[in-house]
């Protein structure tokens, strides 16, 4: 499957995004380490769904914006971007950063968001069960925290990487600059900015997907989505940390396709517990008091 | 030359094996390697110190600000200005700076700071850093990318308070103020003199030149590594079209030691060079520059050597310091000839001596600090004739002054009978 570069502008800024496969169309954005046409997530997506992917600015080459600031800039920018694309409700599918950008949208606009999957999303916070502060790891440090298997996830974020050539390491300082810069907006210094208080209002058909040994966004935080959103499923995969979609891309996309299913494998009464296709297991949350 | 007297405040009880134990001196440092009742004996003989430097004739003594950081132990630099305002005479009060995007709002840095200048007499020098990326991001949470335009903002209202004479409603992104009306205000016009404290970052050079501010290069690594750094904003100075290229646009801080010889300054100071060099200022790399605090264009212009990969401890030896020019030591004729490479060399009209070194004990420290302010200033002060007389970038203090502690006599003397 390959994916096409394509741009569009919105009020805000020139947007780059990914866009193939075919089927119903699936908008897919990513988390804060960024994206390539490469990434298997979008491949095992393409295969079910037309898949848009837009780059957030300063990712992908392309220019930081300096006029999204806050959460609702980035909200509304995205869903900008949908509006851009031409798509009304595509399946709505985040990871990560791109999860809690994909959860506000749900939130803002309910009636625009019928399904949505958030996979590891960030946007909540337990005080007791705090994320690790990402801005200051180093490179090193990162695949004890993004990955099941650190020793492979290691191989591939370094692979070709040389920290001492000079110039390199300007090109991957300014690539983090740009790309960590904008994150930060939404993520710094706490990766939460009010999205509990607004759960609630998602009206969305909705999957969460963790990794069950993700060090980065603890699966604690999976039930915590859950319980805040009306009927939304928690599938937890297993031998996959926070880049689950780089371990475990295959069973990501068999929870995204559950969505359309989802009438029929949880009837709304609920019966509790099921499991889905994949390997992992499927919870039902309570669904939350209004 | 203005040369200002400069304590970071160290914390001096680090241990041997600071390093090998704690990853970092800065945000995250081990608070039970702070004890409170040693601090007060610190903070005393610290202020003591600063004191102390009025009376040698330095022109300014100076203070900073730093969070969380076990060489420095002022996170409000105000409260000990407070104190040098009312226990020194002549010296200007050169606070550099406050990180004025950490206060909420602004105006505080402006009443503060306006009462510092009242309260001296008009000898205050304002300094406003950005603040490093340890302070303002990682320990003050400011999010990095927003850092430049929350702290230019924090800029213009703290002019504007300062300058307007009627209140004023300030409609900012990150200030909502309805009716600013700073009371008191400062006693130098329009404005004190203000300093930027910089890194490298291009926007920072073109501020200063924009609003004629001096540009001060605070490194510990000395004037030889500053060239390249100091060149750099002097050809901006140029390619701007700057009306001048007035020494006093530009400052620098430098660590000094002297002795009578330069045999005993290696004996004497050695230790606490090495105790600042190699225990104070390990600093874990990921707090460095969190990513968004410096610009793109800064990263492309800029040096890169703190992003290498670590290579364990080294430990720079007294040769390593005094030879590379981190430090500039010895005799007060190795010290005068060093100093004139450093001040002709970067053309700075600011020096910045850091005089208190580490663990400095009070004895040394004043015995190093008379040397210069008596063997090595004098010399030094004619070295810049061209712009003799450039005032532009210092203070304009009163002609009469108050006295501290000139209570009526007799009062005060009833009281202590009652």
């Amino acid at each position: 499957m390959s994916f096409a570069s394509k741009n569009l502008a919105t009020r805000q800024a020139e947007v780059r995004y990914l866009e193939g496969g075919s089927g119903e169309p699936l908008v897919y954005l990513h988390g804060a380490g960024g994206m390539t046409a490469e990434d298997p997530i979008l491949a095992a997506l393409a295969e079910r769904w037309h898949v848009y992917a837009p780059f957030l600015p300063g990712y992908g080459e392309t220019e930081e914006c300096g006029s999204l600031r806050d959460m609702l800039d980035f909200a509304l920018h995205t869903a900008d971007v949908v509006e851009g694309l031409g798509l009304k409700d595509p399946v709505l599918v985040g990871h990560s950063m791109g999860g809690m950008i994909a959860a506000e949208m749900a939130a803002l606009a309910p009636n625009d968001v019928s399904r949505l999957a958030l996979i590891a999303p960030a946007g909540l916070w337990l005080d007791d069960h705090p994320i690790p502060d990402m801005f200051s790891l180093m490179p090193y440090e990162m695949p004890g925290y993004l990955f099941h298997d650190p020793e492979a996830g290691a191989k591939l974020m370094t692979a070709s990487l040389t920290l001492d050539d000079p110039e390199f390491l300007k090109t991957y300082l300014i690539r983090n600059a740009r790309q960590m810069g904008m994150a930060g907006k939404i993520l710094f210094p706490i990766p939460e900015r009010g999205l509990a208080q607004r759960l609630y209002r998602i009206k969305a058909r909705t999957v969460i997907l963790w990794g069950e040994s993700d060090r980065l966004i603890p699966p604690v935080y999976g039930p915590a989505f859950a319980a805040g959103i009306a009927g939304a499923r928690l599938v937890t995969i297993p031998e996959a940390g926070h880049m689950v979609i780089a371990e475990k891309p295959a069973e990501v996309a068999a929870a995204v396709a559950s969505l359309h299913q989802a009438l029929t494998l949880l009837p709304l009464d609920g019966e509790g517990g099921s499991r889905s296709e994949t390997d992992g297991v499927v919870r039902r949350a309570p669904p939350v008091p209004r | 030359m203005k040369f200002t007297w400069f304590n970071l405040m160290p914390w001096p009880y680090l241990p041997d094996d600071f390093r090998e134990k704690n990853r970092s001196v800065w945000v995250d440092i081990d608070q039970n390697l702070f004890d409170p009742a040693k601090s007060h004996q610190v903070y005393n003989t610290y202020m003591d110190l600063l004191e102390y430097a009025d009376t040698l004739g330095f022109d300014g003594v100076g203070v900073n600000e730093h969070h969380q950081n076990g060489y420095g132990i002022m996170p409000s630099p105000n409260l000990i200005a407070a104190g040098l305002a009312r226990r020194t005479k002549n010296a200007a009060i050169v606070v550099l700076g406050n990180s004025i995007a950490l206060y909420n709002p602004p105006v505080r840095v402006a009443e503060e700071f306006a009462m510092l200048d009242c309260i001296s007499g008009g000898r205050l020098v304002a300094g406003f850093p950005v603040g490093t990326s340890m302070d303002t991001n990682y320990c003050y949470g400011q999010i990095p990318a927003l850092t430049r335009e929350k702290y230019a903002e924090a800029h213009d209202l703290i002019i504007k308070a300062w300058t307007t004479r009627e209140p004023f409603a300030f409609n900012g992104r990150y200030n909502k103020l309805r009716h600013v009306n700073i009371w008191p205000r400062p006693i130098q016009q329009p404005h004190p003199p203000v300093h930027i404290p910089g890194g490298g970052s291009v926007e920072t050079y073109d501020f200063c030149i924009d609003n004629t501010y001096s540009y001060s290069y605070l490194s510990f690594t000395g004037y030889i590594r500053a060239k390249a750094l100091l060149q750099g904003y002097w050809d901006r100075v140029a390619e701007r079209n700057a009306p001048d290229a007035s020494p006093y646009r530009a400052g620098f801080a430098q660590t000094i030691c002297v002795a009578e010889t330069d045999e005993e300054a290696e004996r004497l100071y050695s230790q606490h060079l090495n105790y600042f060099y190699n225990r104070c200022l390990h600093v874990y790399p990921g707090f460095a520059d969190a990513p968004g605090y410096r610009t793109i264009k800064t990263i492309q212009t800029g040096a890169l050597s703190q992003y290498a990969p670590p290579k364990g401890f080294g430990e720079l030896t007294w040769k390593d310091l005094t030879e590379g020019g981190h430090v500039i030591a010895g005799s007060p004729e190795t010290v005068r000839q060093r100093m004139e490479e450093l001040i002709k060399g970067l053309n700075v009209g600011h020096i910045f001596c850091l005089m208190h070194v580490g663990d400095m004990p009070a004895d040394k420290c004043m015995y190093s600090s008379r040397l210069f302010a008596e063997k090595v200033m004098p010399k030094l002060r004619g070295l810049l004739p061209a712009t003799e007389g450039d005032e532009r970038f210092w203070c304009h203090p009163l002609e009469t002054r108050a006295t501290p502690g000139s209570l009526p006599a007799e009062y005060a003397r009833k009281a202590e009978h009652v």
